[in-house]
């Protein structure tokens, strides 16, 4: 048990300064945004709640929300399986261990834009590798810069090649840190590979695949960067994503004051969304 | 080879497929490259790079995007490490509140915050430098690294604590030669992770900054669109920044599957 010491606060206070400046000062500039209507000249009006009802009920930020509901759920049904596929067959020791350790974490550490340039470069119709593939060996009729269907695969593909690596690395340390006395033991019992995955590996997995979850839910939510230099939320608006929505609104028409009010909606939304998700996954936690 | 050594392979040639691309492209002269698809460069060319390195605005964007980055690491680890000991040893009032709180930093969307950090940074004074930008990284980096931190220690049996106190150990003298050996491979790790993502994000960075401290990743953006659309340039600088992250990641890579677990495995 941790002693009571509450000197402890001197050791946070630091942190807490540093994070405080940069979370509460521009999180109170949105909220003061997000209750003024301001007609120019830097005067601001009271607007109340205005601003919040009007982008709750207009259609563009619910199509913007459903987009990215859509794109989230797809991401999450996609890359949590995969991962756990992915770790589960991996080498546990070796010297192949460090090398798909490090190619894998590969795709992590590209600057976001610079991923989205990638895969742009990587799909042109006739010159990309993908594209060229698509279009001229399969037949297929891939532009995903006309086709809607074509641009809302590549952002999932880009997404899926981005971040499957977070799921497999947090899953693999997991699984490294079952000891062999747990397999052998399996084996004398004879047990099938379903349940030495059922009952061994995946509560072994299940602290990192919460982790996994929870990062993937809030990234992928509140993704920007990547599908906006890879579409630019096009064709038209069909890779609007919130995100992207948002930053339309708020850096391209100066509407501060909406901007805003879908500002806190949106982190709102992400927070109670991962509180539900902890909540469900840790549930049956012992206390 | 076993026949489940298929899997990691097949992914492992999803990961590279696109990479190998911007590479190749990053060789290739631009009429190769226009004039229609070729799986290797024909006429290999360090047309690219050579501008990049030559090219003030250009390599000016790589020093800018390091400094900030390694200035985003020290603050970050440096300010981390009390707080993670505080929260791995110690309660006090309010412990698990401050730990939520910060780590519902991570949540926010960088987009939120945009506009907002623009004005503050402005208001003070720091708008177009790399103070500004590490020290606005530090709003989910701060976090990350307190969790990653407060894992790795909370590993480390107390009775280390209590034993070097009893030898006589003053805290400051225990925690440099005594704690921060123990926990190197939880600091490196959270080092690690401070560099990636603010070596990634790129939405802060360019809001916050204009010429004097802009990222290389702003420049390839402006670059590629000011200048007509040279693919090769744009591949080649693309490709560079892939470096940074491949070499630092080869330093942690017996500590990186634990790094991800956030210590906590």
């Amino acid at each position: 048990m941790r002693k009571v010491n509450q000197k402890g606060w001197f050791f946070v206070l630091p942190v807490l300064i540093l994070v405080a400046f940069n979370a509460l000062v521009p999180m109170m500039t949105v909220v003061n945004y997000s209750v003024q209507e301001t007609f120019g000249n830097n005067q601001f009006f009271w607007h109340g709640l205005g601003w919040f009802q009007d982008i709750l009920r207009s259609e563009r930020f619910q199509a913007a929300l459903g987009r990215q509901a859509l794109f989230t759920l797809m991401i999450l049904v996609i890359e949590v399986p995969l991962g756990v596929v992915i770790a589960l067959s991996m080498p546990r020791a070796g010297i192949w261990v460090p090398v798909c350790l490090v190619t894998m974490a590969l795709p992590l550490l590209i600057p976001w834009n610079v991923i989205g340039a990638m895969w742009n470069i990587f799909t042109l119709p006739d010159i990309g590798l993908l594209g060229y593939f698509m279009n001229h060996v399969l037949g297929l009729d891939y532009n995903m810069t006309q086709d809607p269907v074509a641009a809302w695969i590549t952002v999932i593909v880009m997404d899926v090649w981005h971040w499957t690596s977070l799921v497999v690395l947090l899953c693999y340390a997991g699984l490294v840190s079952i000891p062999d006395a747990y397999y052998q033991a399996a084996k004398i019992d004879g047990a099938s590979n379903w349940s030495v995955f059922r009952y061994i590996q995946l509560p072994k997995m299940k602290q990192v695949l919460t982790i996994a979850v929870l990062l993937r839910f809030m990234d992928s939510f509140n993704v920007y960067t990547e599908p906006f230099v890879l579409t630019g939320g096009g064709p038209g608006n069909a890779t609007t994503l919130l995100s992207i929505d948002l930053v339309k609104i708020a850096l391209g028409q100066f509407d501060l004051g909406p901007a805003a009010a879908m500002s806190l909606i949106y982190f709102a939304i992400t927070l109670f969304v991962s509180w539900l998700f902890y909540t469900l996954m840790t549930r049956n936690d012992v206390k | 080879m076993k026949k489940r050594a298929i899997v990691p392979i097949l992914y492992i040639a999803f990961l590279m497929l696109p990479i190998y691309w911007l590479v190749a492209m990053s060789f290739k002269t631009t009429q190769e490259i226009l004039g229609g698809f070729s799986l290797f460069p024909r006429v290999w060319t360090l047309a690219s790079y050579r501008t990049i390195f030559t090219d003030p605005t250009w390599y000016w964007g790589y020093i800018n995007s390091i400094v900030y980055v390694t200035v985003n690491t020290v603050i970050s680890v440096t300010v981390a490490l009390p707080a993670a000991y505080a929260f791995s040893r110690w309660r006090f009032l309010g412990d698990k509140q401050l730990f939520f709180w910060l780590l519902t930093n991570r949540m926010a969307p960088a987009a939120v915050f945009a506009l907002p950090f623009f004005q503050l940074y402005s208001a003070v004074g720091l708008f177009d430098t790399h103070i500004a930008v590490a020290l606005a990284h530090c709003l989910f980096n701060i976090p990350l690294a307190v969790w990653i931190l407060e894992g790795f220690m909370g590993g480390v049996p107390k009775e280390l604590d209590e034993t070097a106190f009893v030898d006589g150990y003053s805290f400051p003298r225990f925690f440099v030669q005594v704690f921060l050996p123990t926990i190197k491979a939880g600091v490196g790790v959270a080092a690690f992770f401070c560099f990636m993502f603010s070596w990634v994000e790129l939405l802060l960075a360019k809001t916050l900054t204009a010429v004097h401290a802009k990222p290389i990743a702003a420049t390839m953006t402006k670059t590629a669109s000011s200048a007509g659309y040279e693919l090769g340039l744009l591949a080649a600088a693309g490709t560079l920044t892939i470096i940074p992250g491949a070499i630092v990641i080869w330093f942690v890579r017996n500590y990186i599957a634990r790094g991800f677990a956030l210590g906590r495995v």
